[in-house]
């Protein structure tokens, strides 16, 4: 085995389970790693991938590979699959839940983040292409003694029904507020166009945008 | 999605070297560049895309944009939608590419998507996307097309054949047909300039071959010519909703008049065609004719004379119609 093997089978094994109460996500979070576990294949390079020269095995990253990653202001030693997307990521291996799955393919914004200050569907975009960036998830944006401004204007006008899209709804809203859109509530629908609510939220949506816009234009 | 290496290139000689070991750079790729990811990661999510190794390119530079000397203006194959069209020279000198972009997908997709990227998205035909139909002659080369006998809404009308009706998604490449915009393109075998309306390959009996790339080939940037003075440009899309759709009908409009005459067009289309649709037909009727509604309706008559609708999308052919009036009388307007 090489030294580089050693390491990562040892980075992969299952830390211990944290003492701390039973809770529902927890609980689940278990069972899938258990059903995982028993059904998941040795990682697999594709026949292709060995077909194709070794000059470059230096930086080639085969089955898991070794990432940074600087979410919130905290740097996260990772092994992940390359396959892995960030939103997964954000979900499985840091646990940072607050981001959502909804359709996994860039067309719901539910799993809106902020990359290097900018807004981006992190379901359509590899964690291990992020090393270096700086990640912002809707739990680094706000705390619950101390809510950003979009949090709490989003509280206090109803911006949400179910709250599922919320905070990609509250995450592209903490990017729009910097980029160069018109005042109107039509430039607002249009900038937030990014991001579906199921449960019709988006006249509150919009009016808890304004205020917080308007609150800056004001400061 | 299947399992894939990924490669950080520190160099593009490296990533064109890497890519060229690919058999081909179309449909089926062994090797594939990601940049924005917003095209390839959602194809590989539905296996229609299966590439060995991706090679993540975004490290590379060729995000700039630069207004060169003689006038062009210099776009880095790496620059974002969002920042393209922001860019007070897009803004201002190739409005109807600024306004193409920002009617194209989400804030957050434009804040990924990339120049390069958005010239080679994949088409949104239902059958393309949707594995559980064999019938995809893009996808599966001799399976036939399910899209012709089946539901055909939003597919071509323009440049189909037997074969494949697929539609090009892209505003931003529409916009850059009007404004005829060369591709420069970084190979194995060196560097090649390709003129935007030599780029893209009608699907005849090959329809997974969609442009001009071969293996290894990676766009380095995207020149703009000089604008041309005094002229307006607009971009007009219609769709099914009011933001965050593809094109059923859209035009990219270049107008210059003198003294109440036409005396240069550009006119492009998208959604209607199975690349994005540059119409010499209404450029030449528009020629030195008036500016008037009557020449704009007789150019957009010429512009659908072949069109071939399918069975569930005859309407595009009016509402293409439409589309180019529209624009032309909104470029006209501008004047």
């Amino acid at each position: 085995m090489y030294p580089e093997d050693q390491e990562r089978d040892e980075k992969v094994q299952p830390s211990p389970e944290p003492k701390k109460g039973l809770t529902r996500r927890s609980f689940l979070s278990r069972v899938g790693a258990a059903g995982v576990a028993a059904t998941a294949s040795p990682i697999l390079a594709g026949a292709a991938i060995s077909e194709i020269g070794r000059s470059e095995e230096e930086t080639a990253l085969a089955g898991t590979t070794a990432i940074t990653l600087k979410v919130n202001g905290v740097e996260h030693h990772l092994q992940i699959e390359p396959r892995m997307s960030l939103l997964d990521c954000l979900r499985e291996e840091l646990s940072l839940t607050g981001t959502k799955k909804g359709c996994d393919h860039g067309q719901c914004g539910a799993c809106t983040v902020h990359i290097n200050g900018r807004r981006v569907n992190s379901c359509l975009t590899f964690a291990a292409m992020h090393e270096g960036d700086e990640i912002t998830t809707i739990e680094g944006l706000g705390q619950p003694d101390m809510l950003h401004p979009l949090q709490a204007a989003f509280v206090e006008h109803d911006g949400l029904q179910c709250g599922y899209c919320t905070s990609g709804q509250i995450m592209s809203a903490a990017a729009m507020v910097r980029e160069p859109w018109g005042k109107e509530d039509t430039d607002v629908q249009e900038a937030m166009a990014g991001n579906i609510c199921r449960c019709g939220a988006y006249p509150n949506i919009v009016a808890a945008i304004q205020q917080v816009r308007g609150a800056g234009g004001r400061a | 999605m299947i399992d894939f290496q990924l490669l950080k290139p520190k160099s593009s000689t490296d990533a064109i070297a890497w890519s060229a070991k690919s058999p081909t750079a179309q449909q089926g790729a062994l090797v594939r560049f990601v940049a924005g990811g917003t095209t390839l990661v959602d194809l590989m999510r539905l296996n229609v895309e299966q590439p060995a190794r991706v090679i993540d390119i975004n490290r590379l530079g060729m995000d700039r944009i630069e207004k060169r000397p003689d006038g062009t203006l210099r776009i880095g194959a790496l620059v974002r939608n969002s920042d393209l069209a922001h860019h007070p020279e897009v803004v201002t000198h190739y409005t109807a590419l600024s306004q193409a972009l920002l009617s194209g997908a989400s804030a957050q997709l434009r804040n990924m998507a990339t120049t390069g990227g958005n010239l080679l998205q994949r088409t949104r035909c239902p059958y393309f996307r949707d594995l559980s139909f064999t019938g995809c002659n893009k996808r599966n080369p001799g399976s036939g097309c399910a899209a012709i006998a089946g539901h055909n809404r939003t597919n071509a009308i323009l440049g189909g054949s037997e074969h494949c009706i697929a539609t090009h998604p892209s505003d931003m490449a529409v916009a850059m047909m009007a404004f005829q915009a060369i591709i420069h393109v970084q190979g194995v075998k060196g560097v090649r300039d390709i003129a935007i309306g030599d780029f893209y390959e009608l699907p005849g009996g090959t329809p997974n071959i969609e442009n001009a790339l071969q293996p290894g080939d990676l766009i380095t940037y995207v020149t703009l010519p000089a604008p041309i003075a005094g002229a307006n440009s607009t971009y007009l899309k219609l769709r099914d909703r009011a933001s965050y759709e593809f094109a059923l009908a859209s035009a990219a409009v270049v107008l210059q008049i003198a003294a109440g005459h036409i005396s240069q067009a550009r006119v492009s289309l998208g959604g209607v065609g199975t690349r994005p649709w540059r119409s010499h037909e209404a450029e030449n009727a528009l020629h030195g004719k008036a500016a008037n509604l009557a020449n704009y309706q007789a150019a957009a008559e010429a512009s659908l004379h072949d069109a071939k609708p399918q069975s569930e999308n005859g309407f595009k052919v009016e509402l293409a119609k439409r589309c180019i009036v529209r624009a032309l009388t909104n470029a006209t307007v501008s004047a």
